[in-house]
């Protein structure tokens, strides 16, 4: 009984043989524990960390992902519009040109035609002047031939001739025509 | 199984109880006087029970860990990451704190379980209450913070730091540093050692108190006596409980105080 031999003041002094018990049952627990329990369970702590963190990440990558494709379909889809549209204007182009190219051809056609016919027209006049021209000499001079061979003969007679001739006149002038 | 029960059951009165309450009997009585002497008792009994105790219950429980723990798993992480968390992370960081969470949480739960020996039918004594225990721990604890503190400093500056108040003008240096001396080299173990042990000691002695005294009057001739031991009985299952308070809070409060000196070693300023 060391305690009750020394007094009370007594507890307050340690057992020796208690703290050699005491140190050495603390230190094979700690021992144990701080080397083979709680690493692994920072390590446990870590990994359920990454876990997490890994999840979210994969998470994100996936949305990255989905974003992309969308971003892409709506690039594509665009040019595509962007294409038909082109092809539409080229379309409308070529038809306007094609309009513009018949156009040009038929008005030069017509032109042609036209300026056929006025070159067709003047050559008739030209013929038909030279013709008349001759005739007209021919005539005037039997017009000459008779009216002086009449004159001779009285007033009406003249008249009559001269009416006869114009008469003749208009039926060569006819006959002229309907050999055209 | 403990020496008071024993006693009681030779009819041999105990009461009242008194620092004779805390000598337990060596097992093998030719131990007695011998340097092996202390060695083999209940005291000893209950630290080589909680060493036991702990290092199957944390081995089995951590054999396999998964990152979605079971639930033996999930109890032996709370146990540690309770005093890493609000301890060690809390007073020092993260690097640091899971630095020193190992050891802090080994002092926490091995305080926690010696205590409990208090309240635990058939040993109900902390061996706590034996000054030997705190004052191990207490020196342990002295040494961490001292070495830590001149690992991170170097012996000057970290002396410097402790015992010089920051601040305080040069005249009255003379005065201070004593103080502080005192208080942060010396006292500091000392204090830890024996709030940690006066709680307990105290608890056991009030536990005695009530439950001896029940059966003291029990045994009483006078009848109303008898009858009053049941309020001393009630009194001591009342105690009990609120010995459970003390257990955990003084293991709390020891291993909080020896995070907060170990993080003063480790900071610029105390």
């Amino acid at each position: 009984m060391i305690h009750a031999a020394e007094g009370g003041a007594g507890i307050l002094f340690p057992i020796w043989q208690e703290m050699l018990v005491g140190a050495i049952a603390f230190g094979l627990l700690c021992f144990v524990l701080i080397k083979f329990v709680f690493p692994r369970m920072e390590k446990t702590f870590e990994e359920r960390v990454d876990a997490i963190e890994g999840g979210i990440e994969r998470a994100e990558r996936a949305q990255e992902e989905a974003n992309q494709t969308l971003e892409e379909y709506r690039r594509k889809l665009a040019t595509a519009q962007e294409e038909a549209a082109a092809i539409r204007d080229e379309a409308r182009a070529d038809a306007v040109a094609a309009k513009e190219e018949i156009l040009v051809s038929a008005r030069e056609e017509a032109n042609r035609v036209i300026a056929a016919g006025h070159a067709q027209v003047e050559a008739s006049r030209q013929q038909l002047v030279r013709e008349l021209r001759s005739e007209i000499g021919t005539l005037a001079v039997d017009l000459s031939e008779k009216i002086i061979g009449q004159r001779l003969a009285g007033d009406a007679d003249t008249t009559a001739t001269v009416d006869q001739f114009l008469a003749q006149v208009a039926d060569e002038t006819a006959e002229t025509s309907g050999a055209r | 199984m403990t020496d008071s029960a024993i006693v009681l059951a030779e009819g041999e009165s105990h009461f009242p109880p008194g620092i004779h309450s805390f000598d337990f009997a060596d097992w093998f009585s030719g131990l007695t006087g011998t340097a092996l002497a202390h060695m083999f008792t209940t005291i000893t009994l209950g630290v080589w029970l909680t060493v036991a105790i702990l290092i199957v219950f944390f081995l089995w429980a951590y054999r396999k860990p998964q990152v979605v723990p079971t639930k033996k798993q999930w109890l032996a992480e709370s146990a540690y990451g309770f005093i890493r968390n609000t301890v060690a992370i809390d007073l020092m960081g993260k690097k640091d704190g899971v630095k020193f969470a190992p050891y802090l949480a080994t002092l926490f739960l091995f305080i926690v379980l010696m205590n409990f020996w208090a309240v635990v039918p058939g040993i109900q004594i902390s061996p706590n209450a034996h000054i030997a225990f705190p004052a191990m721990l207490a020196i342990l604890s002295w040494i961490i913070y001292v070495w830590v503190g001149i690992k991170q400093h170097g012996l000057a500056k970290w002396l410097k730091i402790t015992v010089v108040p920051p601040g305080a003008p040069m005249f009255i240096y003379p005065l201070l540093i004593p103080i502080e001396i005192l208080q942060n080299i010396i006292l500091r173990p000392v204090t830890l050692a024996l709030r940690l042990f006066a709680n307990m000691f105290a608890g056991h002695l009030i536990l005695l108190v009530f439950i001896l005294g029940g059966f003291e009057m029990l045994n009483s001739s006078n009848f109303l006596i008898q009858g009053l031991s049941i309020f001393s009985f009630g009194m001591g299952i009342a105690m009990t409980l609120f010995e459970l308070i003390v257990i955990l809070l003084q293991a709390y409060v020891f291993t909080l105080l020896t995070g907060m000196y170990i993080q003063g070693s480790l900071a610029e300023e105390h």
